[in-house]
């Protein structure tokens, strides 16, 4: 709806969303929407239930496509490159655009293996080799000192916050180029949660974020830039510390000062 | 904007507070009877329940006595040497039950060897890759061969496929391991349509049913987070399957496996339609053979010793400790998996 943002030029752009439409059967969910994910930098989508946000998430690694009578038209360019096109390899994309989802979802399978999993679908590594990148990235999503003495125990023994983070592990362990979270503390308790907002902060060094949520206060703790939807529009884009302190729109304010939603 | 929010709680304690006074009370006597008689309904139902499970175990538990006595007088008779003889001589009264066990043995393991295959890719079928519209229709379809009655079974392999098998199949199966060492043993003789493996073809048949529609509907079980999970981290839809929704649904997928498996060790009227019934143990699949339900039926009605009888109930009951055999060992296989992974 509104014009693209003003930001800095300085930060080089990773992901562009240009006049995207997206169609669930007949009814739109999105209508035009542009909008930036600047490189290694949170982006937060925020807005009432139904404005389209998730949908937005799940187009950007094209997980829409395994449902059918779902379309989305228009460009997304993850590096120049329209990952809505047809002919794009789907498992190499969502390899370089990973995804948390809003519950746990381990795999029923061991610690190890829940991480080694992902790996071994790309690359040929000898055991030490594979050893090595399961607790790397068990100690990116700060989990390693939990589990490393139950690595063969099974993923679904894990407590809530655990299992989350252990999603995270397995996706930053095939070392993606996006982590897009879809409200991925909504399930969780305040404990868990702080310890998962500091990792998405740890993260945002090497990884390029968008993140889903329905808790204000999270979006401006966490994110460098937030979106605003509601109904289906990009209502309001921007720095996040400038669009919670002195939103442009009416309804951006409303929402966010807690008037609807 | 604070003060408001705590301005509106308030509200809502004292409109609560309303509430609760409002609402008459209702007199201690009546609740007391509502609850006595909630009490005796309960005892009944507890009690009714507990009965009809108890009747389950007294009737399995009369099934193997009068299993038992029935056999006794052949189980005095040939004593473990029943398990090792392979004639069966009506005749002389000489009895034994190596030709029975090992076909039911083989035709069920033919069985499974094609319906667990062929039952599990048709659910991934239907669950993953199916266009929505052909989803019910085929479904539908595969649910219906459960319903057909065995007898139909039977006379459809007898006069169809038995001798489609025996023009077209069976010469080519012959000819094409004939020099193959362990192969052309099991594809040797003559190719009479009915035998073994037309009965295994027969059992895979009457047993996909149960394995695709249980394992449909626990592959429905996966929560479709999961599958996207998995494919998020770039699975195809082979991997997601493979590691992913049959490890999540292995306890339902084996049970539908063993259900299937408990129909093929006892079915009895398309086997003995297509089977041969021959009292004789043959390194060939394409020879005739027996099963113990096919003998029981086929014999019961011209059993005249009492010997004979005796010796048919004991197969009776031979087949009766295999079933079992089977399911504790599916049973016990289930508990190791289930502790392994720690679920």
């Amino acid at each position: 709806m509104t014009a693209m943002p003003v930001v800095e030029a300085a930060i080089p752009t990773k992901v562009s969303v240009r006049d995207l439409d997206f169609y669930y059967g007949q009814s739109r969910a999105l209508k035009s929407i542009s909008l930036p994910l600047y490189t290694h930098k949170v982006t937060a989508f925020i807005g009432p239930s139904g404005c389209g946000k998730s949908t937005l998430l799940r187009i950007l690694n094209r997980m829409y496509d395994l449902y059918p009578r779902q379309r989305a038209e228009g460009e997304v360019l993850l590096d120049g490159e329209n990952i809505l096109d047809p002919g794009i390899d789907l498992n190499l994309l969502r390899s370089r655009v990973g995804m948390v989802f809003q519950k746990p979802t381990p795999f029923p399978m061991s610690i190890y293996d829940n991480i080694a999993f992902g790996i071994r679908l790309y690359e040929k590594l000898s055991r030490s080799e594979l050893d090595g990148r399961v607790e790397a990235a068990l100690r990116g999503a700060a989990l390693w000192d939990e589990v490393r003495d139950k690595l063969n125990s099974s993923g679904l023994g894990l407590s809530g916050g655990q299992q989350q983070r252990l999603c995270i592990a397995r996706t930053v362990a095939i070392q993606p180029e996006v982590i897009l979270f879809d409200e991925p503390c909504s399930a969780l308790d305040p404990i868990s949660t702080a310890k998962i907002e500091e990792l998405i902060d740890e993260l945002s060094e090497r990884y390029t974020i968008a993140i889903v949520t329905h808790n204000m206060q999270q979006a401006a703790r966490v994110s460098d830039f937030t979106a605003f939807m509601y109904l289906g529009d990009l209502v309001e884009f921007g720095e996040t510390n400038n669009l919670f302190t002195a939103p442009h729109n009416k309804k951006t304010q409303d929402y966010i000062t807690g008037r609807f939603g | 904007m604070e003060a408001g929010f705590n301005r509106q709680t308030r509200d809502n304690s004292v409109s609560d507070l309303a509430i609760v006074e409002a609402t008459p009370r209702a007199p201690d006597l009546d609740r007391g009877k509502v609850l006595g008689r909630m009490a005796l309904f309960d005892f009944f139902f507890h009690n009714l329940t507990r009965a009809a499970a108890i009747l389950v175990l007294l009737i399995l538990g009369g099934v193997i006595l009068s299993l038992v006595y029935g056999s006794a007088p052949a189980i005095k008779a040939f004593g473990l040497g029943f398990l090792t003889t392979e004639s069966w001589n009506p005749v002389t009264e000489k009895f034994g039950a190596v030709a029975p066990i090992y076909g039911t043995l083989v035709t069920s393991a033919i069985a499974m060897l094609i319906a667990v295959p062929l039952g599990l890719g048709i659910a991934i079928f239907l669950t993953e890759l199916c266009p929505h519209a052909l989803r019910r229709p085929i479904g539908v379809a595969i649910e219906l061969l459960a319903g057909i009655p065995s007898i139909i079974y039977g006379i459809w392999g007898l006069f169809v496929l038995a001798p489609f098998l025996q023009q077209y199949v069976q010469p080519a199966l012959i000819s094409l391991t004939g020099d193959i060492p362990v192969l052309s043993s099991l594809f040797a003789g003559p190719p009479y349509g009915i035998g073994v493996l037309t009965a295994g073809f027969i059992l895979a048949i009457m047993v996909l049913p149960f394995i695709t529609s249980i394992s449909r509907d626990v592959f429905e079980t996966v929560p479709p987070v999961l599958k996207e999970a998995a494919s998020g981290v770039g699975c195809t839809t082979w991997e997601v399957m493979r590691y992913v929704v049959i490890p999540y649904t292995r306890v339902g997928v084996i049970g539908g496996v063993m259900l299937g498996l408990g129909r093929a060790l006892g079915e009895t009227m398309a086997v003995t339609f297509v089977i041969g019934n021959a009292h004789k143990v043959s390194s060939s699949l394409l020879a005739p053979g027996t099963t113990i339900s096919a003998t029981i039926a086929n014999e019961f009605t011209e059993a005249v010793g009492d010997l004979y009888t005796s010796a048919l109930i004991e197969l009776g009951l031979i087949l009766f400790v295999i079933t079992f055999f089977v399911l504790a060992a599916a049973r016990f296989m289930l508990m190791r998996i289930e502790q392994k992974s720690g679920a």
